[in-house]
């Protein structure tokens, strides 16, 4: 009986013990093997060279360079993103005529593709027909080149991601602020409690737990931009918009040396390790506050 | 504190009409009833003197000063809600003082009243949990601190009892209303229970489809409904309402017992006879078979198929040997029964206020 149980379980898990051993077990083994390697224009392991692919990498200025920006960037771009759709969500959960409109708009970007998304952008990037540069113009201000700018090209990236991630984190959010029971704010309407009274004390609390989920999917998801990354600037200039997922796809896949890929993807694992655990034991110690 | 309620009309943007012409004035001091089946507007007429939704139509006064249009914050009224509407992230205090704080009371002042509060609603040792720690009737009770510190004189209630246990609602009501009594406070309490609104009011306003089917003290409504929708609306088990014929000094049942009844009225009638206005008496006009009883201990209900459209339903105050299916013969005492014409006005009445004690 039990054995004929056992046998059962295993026949069940089969079909995700095949599929993730093809996609995730195995390329992860084999990333913790390839980076002891040095490798063949074709990716064949030729020598087993130890730690030395990683000490390579520390020493690589554009390595570092990619690591500094990926920081600025993922940062930068959760902020941004938690802000805006959080900013969104709460002016769309207004019970108004027409609102039902904006919702739509404010969470349209969840819908377009990441390529289709960068090839507008990348129009209205331009530094000749570029809708950016025309506004400039149109203001007497001085024209940046969006694009080629060490400090703008990065920038542009993190507009264009945000833009593209406000869809889903406002959808989420709009749901956390519409389940806040309206009775709340009725108390805070008979004492004339002002807005920041209310954000603080209604709305921010009601909404945390769903803020710090959206929090953790943004980081993430920035965490893995690529296509962005690929159509408007491919890394350019001179690293700056270097991105680590990008990077690890230019040196695996365009430089032919997986032996610094796999390094800098085992680099890329541990960051998102690290910065998960801080956010779970942030959000433990809040939940340890409210219990009492 | 009064507040009175001029022509209040309320329309919903589909033409649903929530609110017809509601009149009528709450006097200070006193514990004002709003009671209806839920769509009758009862919570609308709530939330319109509390200035959360507009009306298309009248005005609303709070001591004689328009308030019509005037914000909720401008009004100076507090409110017990039915889901206690208290933060969760707050400590029961700081639930208590957030309109203060809301309205910059001195810090000083705020503690105060806080520790005032909290010994009326005997919360004391409880300031410093969260409602999450609370049962059901404690956090009522923070609801209702809040809604005394901020020295309002009108207190709104939205059905704040429904969410208890049967025990703890008649708890909460005894305390709601020796509250209000010691403290001199004007309520207006929205309820759908009949025994919330005949137990705690000082005036029951009974609500259908947004009309006021009527106005007046508990008992009157119980004793003298204006017609048979009030009529059926108090009492448990529901009146008896029967078809009937005025005969010169007879009215005939519609099951064809007839009895002597002096009215200068003559036609059609319909004939309400609450179950407890009855006399069981072998020699009783009314005789028929048990199809339902039940026990009570303090009483018996029964219910006795006569002939009419529905069992007829008595309550009595004696524990009966009898099982369904026994015959049983009973009186209604005439000078208890009520009469309505064929426009569901009350027309007759038995002279109740002679037969008490």
């Amino acid at each position: 009986m039990q054995k004929k149980q056992n046998l059962l379980a295993l026949v069940l898990l089969l079909p995700s013990i095949v599929v993730l051993g093809m996609f995730v077990f195995y390329p992860m083994i084999k990333t913790f093997w390839l980076i002891t390697q040095l490798t063949d224009l074709m990716g064949n392991p030729i020598k087993f060279v130890g730690f030395k692919n990683f000490i390579n990498l520390f020493h690589s200025d554009s390595f570092m360079t990619s690591i500094t920006v990926t920081m600025i960037f993922v940062i930068a771009t959760s902020i941004f993103t938690v802000l805006c759709a959080y900013f969104l969500a709460i002016l769309a959960s207004k019970k108004m005529r027409g609102m039902g409109l904006f919702r739509t708009i404010f969470s349209a970007t969840m819908g377009i593709s990441v390529t289709v998304a960068s090839i507008l952008w990348l129009f209205m990037f331009n530094p000749q027909i570029g809708l950016f540069s025309k506004v400039l113009a149109a203001l007497h201000l001085p024209d940046v080149n969006w694009l080629s700018d060490p400090v703008w090209a990065l920038v542009a990236i993190i507009g264009t991601t945000v833009w593209m991630n406000i869809g889903f984190a406002f959808l989420i959010l709009l749901g956390a602020v519409q389940a806040i029971p309206t009775d709340l704010y009725q108390v805070a309407d008979l004492n004339g409690a002002s807005k920041w009274l209310r954000l603080r004390k209604i709305t921010l609390p009601a909404t945390e737990p769903t803020l710090f989920f959206v929090m953790v999917v943004t980081l993430i998801n920035a965490f893995q931009t690529f296509g962005q990354v690929d159509i408007l600037t491919a890394g350019g200039p001179d690293y700056h918009t270097n991105l680590l997922v990008y990077s690890i796809y230019q040196d695996a896949f365009v430089n032919h040396t997986i032996g610094r890929a796999s390094a800098e993807s085992v680099v890329l694992t541990v960051i998102i390790m690290i910065f998960t655990f801080i956010q779970f034991y942030l959000n433990k110690r809040k939940a340890a506050k409210y219990a009492g | 504190m009064s507040i009175k309620l001029k022509h209040i009309k309320k329309t919903y943007d589909n033409g649903e009409e929530v609110l017809k012409d509601i009149n009528t004035e709450i006097e200070d001091g006193q514990f004002y009833v709003l009671v209806g089946a839920s769509g009758s507007g009862k919570s609308t007429i709530l939330n319109a003197i509390a200035g959360f939704i507009p009306i298309n139509d009248g005005t609303i006064e709070i001591d004689g000063r328009d308030v019509t249009n005037l914000p909720p914050k401008d009004r100076h009224l507090a409110m017990v809600f039915q889901n206690y509407a208290l933060m969760p992230n707050l400590t029961v205090s700081e639930n208590i003082i957030f309109g203060l704080k809301a309205r910059h009371v001195d810090k000083e002042v705020q503690q105060e009243r806080l520790n005032e509060v909290l010994q009326t609603v005997h919360l004391t040792e409880y300031k410093d949990k969260r409602p999450t720690n609370l049962s059901g009737g404690q956090r009522q009770r923070v609801s209702l601190a809040r809604a005394l510190v901020s020295d309002a004189k009108v207190i709104l209630m939205d059905e704040p009892l429904s969410n208890l246990d049967a025990k703890l609602r008649a708890e909460m009501r005894r305390e709601i209303r020796a509250l209000q009594q010691h403290l001199g406070l004007t309520v207006v309490y929205v309820t759908h229970d009949q025994t919330e609104a005949m137990t705690m009011g000082d005036q029951v306003m009974l609500l259908n489809q947004g009309r006021i089917e009527q106005i007046g003290a508990p008992l009157d409504l119980y004793n003298a409904p204006a017609n048979t929708y009030v009529a059926d609306f108090f009492g448990s088990p529901a009146i008896n309402l029967l078809d009937g014929q005025l005969m010169g000094n007879r009215l005939q049942f519609v099951n064809g017992v007839e009895i002597t009844f002096n009215h200068e009225l003559a036609g059609p009638v319909r004939i309400g006879v609450r179950p407890e206005s009855v006399r069981l008496t072998p020699q009783g006009a009314f005789r028929g078979r048990i199809t339902h009883i039940e026990p009570l201990g303090d009483g018996t209900n029964i219910s006795v198929e006569i002939g009419a459209a529905e069992p007829f339903r008595l309550k009595v105050s004696d524990q009966l040997n009898l099982r369904t299916g026994n015959e049983i013969a009973f009186d209604i005492l005439p000078d208890q029964m009520m009469l309505f014409d064929a426009d569901d006005r009350l027309v007759g009445l038995g002279p109740i206020n002679e037969l008490a004690v």
